[in-house]
């Protein structure tokens, strides 16, 4: 009978993992240490990237509640570098766009509004004081905190409407307060919720346009029209809407859309995040280091194991494969850590300002890789030297 | 390259067979040492004689610089570093001076991991484990852990992890050198219970007593064997234990390892 050459037997993964795992479990103080770095890199790139992932998240559903389909026109400037003014049919002809579903307008009052009339004028408290037409709720979708909204009624008659900003600044928050404008008195009948599309509104006190050119000395010239129209012909509705509003100089209208600029802050990544990453990226470097340098310490108090081992015939490629798995596990440790710790500081922070936390796939995806990428790297050079290790060496020493 | 050799049924073959290490030191210088299956070798010397040095050949842990080494009817030279690693795997047990036991590890489980590299699942390897702990006169001390454990237990855990794969070749260096009398008679009484269950052994020794209780001697003096009884000697049953008090021992162990099943 011929002898068979002897084959080694395979190990099966949990046999690989249990041997990797002995060494970390003897010595937990140690692992935890090891993983730290590791942890600490991970958790801060996961953070930045959640945090980063969850304001942009914010800011596309406020988009997508607000909608993207209101253009505002206002008066640039003439020929002669003067202001220019919007004629005051502007909001007609702008309604009469077919596409168009709504518009309306807002007129800057040339006038103060105070507390009380001891209070010298110059303090407005940055406050503007418009007219405005009674639709301007309903184009801008905004909401009533207290009392109520311009009628047609309230429109012709010293009443107000504050901005939420307003309110807050001049310390009112409920109706039929008294307020000192032009040279009269005016009551407060209403108090506006925020307006993220609108932030000047939210500045403003608001009177009707009958009420404006009665009391307050107002010319009747639009300074602002919002116009909302179907998501679809919003560039078409853009498109003539200088020539519509002021057939003879549409060069003098300027037309925004206010959604653009939560649209840029969304799609921008500032400069901070990406500093950010680079210390993470950093941490998780030092961490691998810190690995490698526990996995070698590990080979070197560990001769005996490994001579025990080989005579208990550990092949050299089982004796490497113990110390991967050794430092695989060590890493995967850190990085299980930080990508928990992660996600907690990024829920942590997204609902303590009301967001919605969103740490992306990929983040953690990469993690995953990056811990992987640094256990081998980091075990590689002491898994070779503890494979290298010659049997009776490894056992000679005391 | 093996050839099927019926006539010669040597668990050990070496024939002038030399070793020398780095800066000239001539550990071996032409050793022939033939061992039957079931032979209960002492291989005795004074300290620096090459004992150790042949342990590892035999063992397949080195090579030899010249001359054969056939274990088990595999000759060393032809094998690669992971056939020898396997060979050991199947067919030999070491058990060191030093016992070599994981800490923190339950003795069962310092047990299964001797068989860790056979390609035993590990169910099985805790089963032949707790067998085998069982044969050493342990099998109440299973979950216990080396600092609770005795030096001599210690060893007899050592043991256990060297055989529970039934090897047929069961090699020690110095057994008993790091244990008192009681606990190296623990010891042997587990070696000869191993021996009469037809495990083939060789004990390294520099204790006279236990070269004498061993069937056979080889004696080694400076790389040379100087005096040995001839293969087949050995498969005779050990003299009384040397090193075991008259009266019974109180631990329970020891009386289980001389009832010890042969198998
Ligand atoms: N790795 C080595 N490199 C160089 N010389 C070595 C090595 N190992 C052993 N030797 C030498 O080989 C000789 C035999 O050593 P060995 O360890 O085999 O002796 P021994 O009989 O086991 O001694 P002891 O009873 O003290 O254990 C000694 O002179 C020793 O110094
Ligand atoms: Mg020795």
């Amino acid at each position: 009978m011929t002898r068979q050459r002897p084959a080694p037997a395979r190990l099966g993964p949990s046999d690989v993992l249990r041997t990797g795992a002995a060494g970390l479990r003897t010595r937990p103080a140690r692992v935890v240490l090891s993983a730290l770095g590791i942890a600490i890199g991970i958790a801060t790139m996961i953070a930045v990237l959640g945090i980063s992932s969850s304001s942009r998240e914010q800011l596309l559903r406020q988009l997508d509640r607000l909608g993207t389909n209101l253009l505002t026109v206002a008066p640039g400037q003439t020929m002669f570098g003067e202001e220019a003014k919007l004629p005051v049919e502007a909001l007609g002809m702008v309604r009469r766009i077919g596409p168009v579903r709504t518009a309306s307008a807002t007129g800057t009052v040339d006038t103060t509004i105070r507390r009380t009339d001891r209070i010298p004028k110059a303090v407005t408290g940055g406050i503007a004081v418009q007219a405005a037409t009674a639709d301007l709720l309903t184009t801008l979708e905004g909401r009533v905190v207290t009392g109520a909204w311009l009628n047609a009624a309230t429109e012709a008659r010293p009443a107000v409407v504050l901005g939420a900003k307003a309110a807050e600044r001049l310390g009112i928050s409920r109706t039929g307060v008294q307020v000192w404008m032009g040279e009269r008195w005016f009551t407060v009948v209403g108090v506006l919720g925020p307006m993220p599309l609108a932030p000047e509104i939210e500045r403003s006190a608001l009177v009707g346009f009958p009420a404006a050119e009665k009391y307050l000395a107002f010319d009747g010239h639009p300074t602002t029209v919002y116009e909302r129209s179907a998501e679809e012909s919003v560039e078409a509705v853009r498109a003539v809407l200088p020539r519509t509003v002021n057939p003879e100089n549409p060069e003098e209208v300027t037309v925004s859309r206010p959604s653009d600029a939560l649209a840029a802050r969304a799609a921008a990544a500032s400069a901070f995040t990406n500093l950010l990453l680079g210390l993470g990226a950093v941490a998780l470097l030092v961490g691998g280091v810190g690995v490698a340098n526990t996995m070698v310490i590990s080979v070197l108090e560990r001769r005996k194991e490994i001579g025990l081992r080989r005579s208990l015939g550990a092949t050299r490629g089982q004796v490497r494969l113990q110390f991967l798995a050794e430092s695989l596990l060590l890493s995967a440790l850190g990085g299980i850590a930080g990508a928990v710790l992660g996600g907690l500081a990024t829920a942590g922070y997204a609902l303590s300002r009301d967001w919605p936390p969103v740490v992306p796939a990929w983040a953690f995806a990469g993690a995953v890789g990056a811990t992987l990428v640094i256990g081998t790297l980091a075990g590689l050079y002491p898994a070779m030297r503890a494979a290298r290790l010659s049997p009776t060496v490894a056992l000679a020493t005391t | 390259m093996s050839v099927p050799q019926p006539e010669r049924p040597y668990v050990v073959e070496l024939r002038e067979v030399t070793k020398e290490y780095g800066g000239g030191v001539r550990a071996l210088r032409g050793v022939s040492l033939l061992v039957e299956r079931g032979e209960l070798v002492a291989i005795a010397g004074p300290s620096g004689s090459g004992k150790s040095t042949l342990l590892h050949l035999i063992g397949t842990l080195d090579r030899p610089t010249t001359g054969t080494v056939r274990i088990a009817g595999h000759d060393v030279a032809g094998l690669s570093d992971r056939e020898l690693s396997a060979l050991r795997a199947r067919h030999l047990g070491f058990v060191f001076q030093q016992f070599h036991l994981a800490p923190g590890v339950s003795a069962l489980d310092n047990v299964a991991d001797g068989l860790l590299y056979s390609g035993t699942p590990l169910r099985a390897r805790r089963d032949r484990a707790a067998a085998a702990l069982e044969r050493v006169g342990l099998g109440h001390r299973l979950g216990h852990r080396p600092n609770q454990l005795s030096g001599g237990e210690q060893q007899r855990v050592a043991v256990a992890r060297a055989v529970a794969g039934d090897p047929p070749l069961l090699l020690a260096d110095e057994p008993t050198g790091n244990l008192d009398s009681a606990a190296g008679g623990e010891v042997l009484g587990v070696l000869r219970d191993l021996h009469a269950a037809g495990t083939t052994i060789a004990v390294i020794t520099h204790d006279p007593e236990i070269a004498e209780w061993c069937p056979r001697q080889v004696r080694v003096r400076d790389g040379r064997v100087v005096a040995d009884a001839g293969a087949g000697t050995g498969r005779r049953p050990p003299g009384p234990n040397p090193k075991r008090t008259p009266e019974p021992a109180p631990d329970a162990g020891t009386a289980g390892a001389a009832k010890g099943a042969p198998r």
